[in-house]
């Protein structure tokens, strides 16, 4: 009996808290498929929002620039972020611990403390707030998520295949890029991917320092200041969470398979 | 260097006075090493001994803190591993996981740089690379070898712990280098299959013609696969030889209780070609002793000739067990436990007599007979050595500041388990059973050395404290006479009433 009780309760609580934080999402989608102006009005399926939002040149010119932007940030987030993993790896330990502890900063530092910092910083080396700006700052939050995500591949392979590269006559260079890097592709395939996605949702950071380009969240927060909560943003915002749930989702897929693979040639 | 033909004494690769640092840890010490072309040399000692490190210095994985590494008469000491004529087995394989068979063994030859014979303008020669079908029939001919033929293509991390192996090895082996380094390749496996690569190994060596060197713990893969042996422990090398020389004549206590099973004792000898142990005198073959000379000495258990009716010594039998091919017994003799291999049975508790042949005994010099250390006076009744302060009987009035010395009798010594009941703390490095009780060494922190006799069983790398009875310590004065201060001023060293845990020093003060 209270066995029963108990676990009912578990599910009750688990329950409340997936609808508070899923509702307001499912609602956002559910209406992305009717023109109603306010929510709570079903105004029959339609697919005009979408519609309107793949030939608004606004929504498809900070689309570019949001993807553009990722692509770029986590391409050099990745090269750099694994280059680090490799060396904070043949660390010692108390400047092992140092240089991780320094990577984590960005990640647990306020987001809004970050935005200011670079703000101030791109005046004060006068860099021009835009596309150069917004590249180096997405680079940089995003670089410890790859360094995460690469770090325990590092841990799992053989300690002596650098130096077997070397034996065999690869130069330092070639054995890590030869040897080495290969092992490291999952981790930087998943890093790749965690990096793109922050690049692309990311808003505080931005909004400090984008100059005059929009992102796919600029615009969005522009909009809603400016018209107030257009149909269209329903839509905007659906796609958006659509596509950082199948980027997270292949993340995992990929970790899992490895994982997998990893148990089979172990056995 | 192709074209220079092989000569007897054609020493391959000679290390010279190689030593190696880490974090102020000396791990290898001072090793002078001569590898003759084509042998089969294997670093044989405990883990810990400083073996793998002197592996990686030939490998160029590390650099000496001192000394030189000469290949071919040529200096290569710094040169990086990836310009080294020397490939390596490592002991977990290290197979690159995304390549398959035939590409991990063909990685080091679509690297390697081959001369044309041709010259240039320069007179510099022209170098080539393989084309892909040499590479194929070379990588076809080492699978051959390593009994993979059909395995080319084939994933790395499907394959067997002991096929995984043999392609480690083929792939080093391709390369043709100089010399071929195995660092505990067979660790890994299972016995079955490490005695099945023992055997392939050596044929292997004997094939291809190239020289080996073979790191191992295991003492029976040594013997049974090297032309030559070093036995080291502490980075410093015991002893140098072939399996026989190794077995038959350990040069030391370490080598006789690390190779095969023995017997060792302490015994003294009166003269030469006569030693005296448990009470009754031996004949043996060892002479150049000063008479009356302590030393170990190792009997193998095959040597020990058990009689019911006539010997030297009187025994009685502890155990006796069937082992296959032979009887080991066990023989209690004048407190002393004798571990005896012959055929015959023996009932428990039977009284049986020992003898051995002169031949049977081989006497060692002791390594050391009693601990001596440089230590200062610190107070009237407290003297400083190896870093802690000890209480002694101060009968010879000296006082504080006097530089003496200090001799310690090695059961005069006790270990305590907790570090904070002893003076001061010590690692123990080594034990040797001896029939009846232990000889333990330990180094302190400061790295001087303690042996200890006990009847307590220690570990090695247990931490322990050491104490010493105030009237166990002999205390001698250390007299600083005018020759030792002319060496001292002429060598230009530091000088003698430097630290109180300065390394005990050759002079012994007094008379």
């Amino acid at each position: 009996m209270s066995k029963t009780v108990k676990k009912s309760l578990i599910w009750a609580f688990v329950g409340v808290m997936l609808f508070l934080m899923y509702a307001p999402i499912a609602v956002l989608i559910v209406y992305s498929f009717t023109d109603a102006k306010a929510l709570g009005v079903w105004g029959g399926f339609t697919m005009d929002l979408y519609a309107a939002l793949f030939t608004d040149s606004a929504v498809l010119g900070a689309l570019g620039n949001s993807l553009l932007l990722a692509a770029v940030s986590a391409t050099l987030a990745t090269a750099l972020g694994t280059a680090a993993a490799v060396g904070i790896y043949y660390m010692k330990r108390k400047r092992k611990a140092c240089a991780q502890f320094v990577c984590n900063i960005t990640m647990e530092n306020a987001e809004i403390v970050t935005g200011v910092a670079f703000m101030m910083f791109f005046l004060l080396i006068n860099v021009q707030y835009g596309w150069a700006a917004l590249i180096i700052a997405h680079t940089m939050i995003t670089v410890p998520y790859v360094i995460l995500s690469v770090t325990p591949r590092l841990s799992q392979i053989n300690p002596n295949l650098y130096e077997a590269g070397l034996d065999l006559g690869a130069s330092p260079v070639r054995s890590m890029l030869r040897v080495v890097m290969p092992q490291l592709i999952p981790g930087m395939i998943s890093g790749f991917i965690m990096a793109f996605t922050l690049s692309l949702d990311d808003f505080i950071v931005s909004k400090f320092i984008n100059g005059g380009v929009e992102t796919i969240p600029i615009y969005l927060y522009n909009a809603l200041a400016k018209r107030g909560p257009d149909p269209t943003l329903r839509a905007l915002s659906s796609v958006l969470f659509v596509v950082v749930l199948a980027a997270l989702i292949s993340v995992n897929v990929v970790s899992a398979k490895r994982k997998k693979k990893a148990m089979k040639s172990a056995v | 260097m192709n074209s220079v033909p092989v000569k007897k004494s054609d020493n391959i690769i000679e290390i010279k006075n190689v030593s190696k640092v880490f974090d102020g840890i000396t791990v290898v010490d001072d090793v002078n090493l001569a590898v003759k072309r084509g042998e089969f040399v294997t670093l044989l000692g405990p883990s810990g001994c400083g073996k793998t490190t002197l592996l990686r210095m030939i490998a160029g994985f590390e650099l000496p803190t001192k000394g030189s590494i000469i290949l071919e008469k040529q200096d290569v000491t710094t040169v990086p591993p990836h310009l080294r004529p020397i490939n390596t087995v490592f002991q977990k394989y290290a197979l690159f996981p995304h390549l398959n068979v035939f590409k991990n063994i063909a990685f080091g030859l679509k690297l390697k740089k081959i001369p044309t014979g041709e010259t240039d303008k320069k007179g510099k020669p022209i170098f080539r690379k393989y084309t892909k079908d040499e590479i194929a029939e070379k990588v076809e001919r080492v699978l051959k070898l390593v009994n993979l033929e059909a395995y080319g293509h084939r994933d790395v991390t499907g394959l067997s712990g002991g096929q995984q192996q043999r392609v480690a090895i083929a792939r080093a082996i391709v390369c043709e280098p100089k010399v071929l380094l195995l660092d505990e390749p067979l660790g890994a496996l299972d016995l079955k299959m490490r005695k099945e690569m023992q055997s392939e190994l050596a044929a292997m060596h004997k094939n291809i013609g190239i020289t080996f060197i073979f790191v191992t713990h295991d003492q029976e893969e040594a013997l049974t696969m090297s032309d030559k042996i070093v036995v080291m422990t502490d980075g410093a090398v015991q002893q140098y030889g072939t399996p026989k020389a190794i077995y038959d004549e350990p040069a030391n206590a370490f080598v006789a209780d690390f190779i095969g099973e023995s017997n060792i004792l302490s015994g003294e000898m009166p003269r030469d070609f006569r030693v005296r142990f448990l009470g009754a005198e031996f004949e043996c073959m060892d002479k150049g002793f000063e008479a009356g000379e302590r030393v170990d000495l190792v009997v193998r258990p095959e040597d020990v000739i058990l009689d019911r009716k006539a010997g030297k010594l009187r025994g009685e039998v502890v155990s006796c067990v069937f082992k296959g091919t032979y009887y080991e017994t066990e023989v209690l003799s004048c407190d002393y436990q004798f571990t005896v291999q012959n055929n015959t049975e023996f009932a428990v508790g039977e009284a049986v007599f020992l003898s051995i042949a002169p031949d049977g005994i081989h006497i060692m010099k002791k390594l050391k007979t009693i601990n001596e250390f440089d230590a200062v006076v610190t107070g009237e009744n407290t003297v400083e050595f190896c870093g802690g302060e000890f209480e002694f009987v101060n009968a010879q009035g000296f006082e504080k500041g006097d530089n003496v010395r200090v001799k310690i009798p090695f059961d005069k010594v006790e270990l305590t388990d907790d570090e904070a009941d002893g003076a001061v703390g010590a690692n123990i490095t080594q034990a040797f059973y001896k029939g009846s009780y232990y000889q333990v060494q330990v180094y302190t922190d400061d790295d001087n050395e303690f042996f200890i006799d006990t009847v307590d069983e220690w570990d090695m790398g247990d931490r322990v404290g050491i104490s010493i009875k105030p009237e166990d310590i002999e205390v001698l004065r250390r007299a600083v006479t005018p020759s030792d201060e002319v060496a001292a001023t002429t060598d230009a060293e530091e000088p003698k009433e430097a630290a109180p845990d300065a390394k005990p020093q050759e002079e012994v003060g007094s008379e």
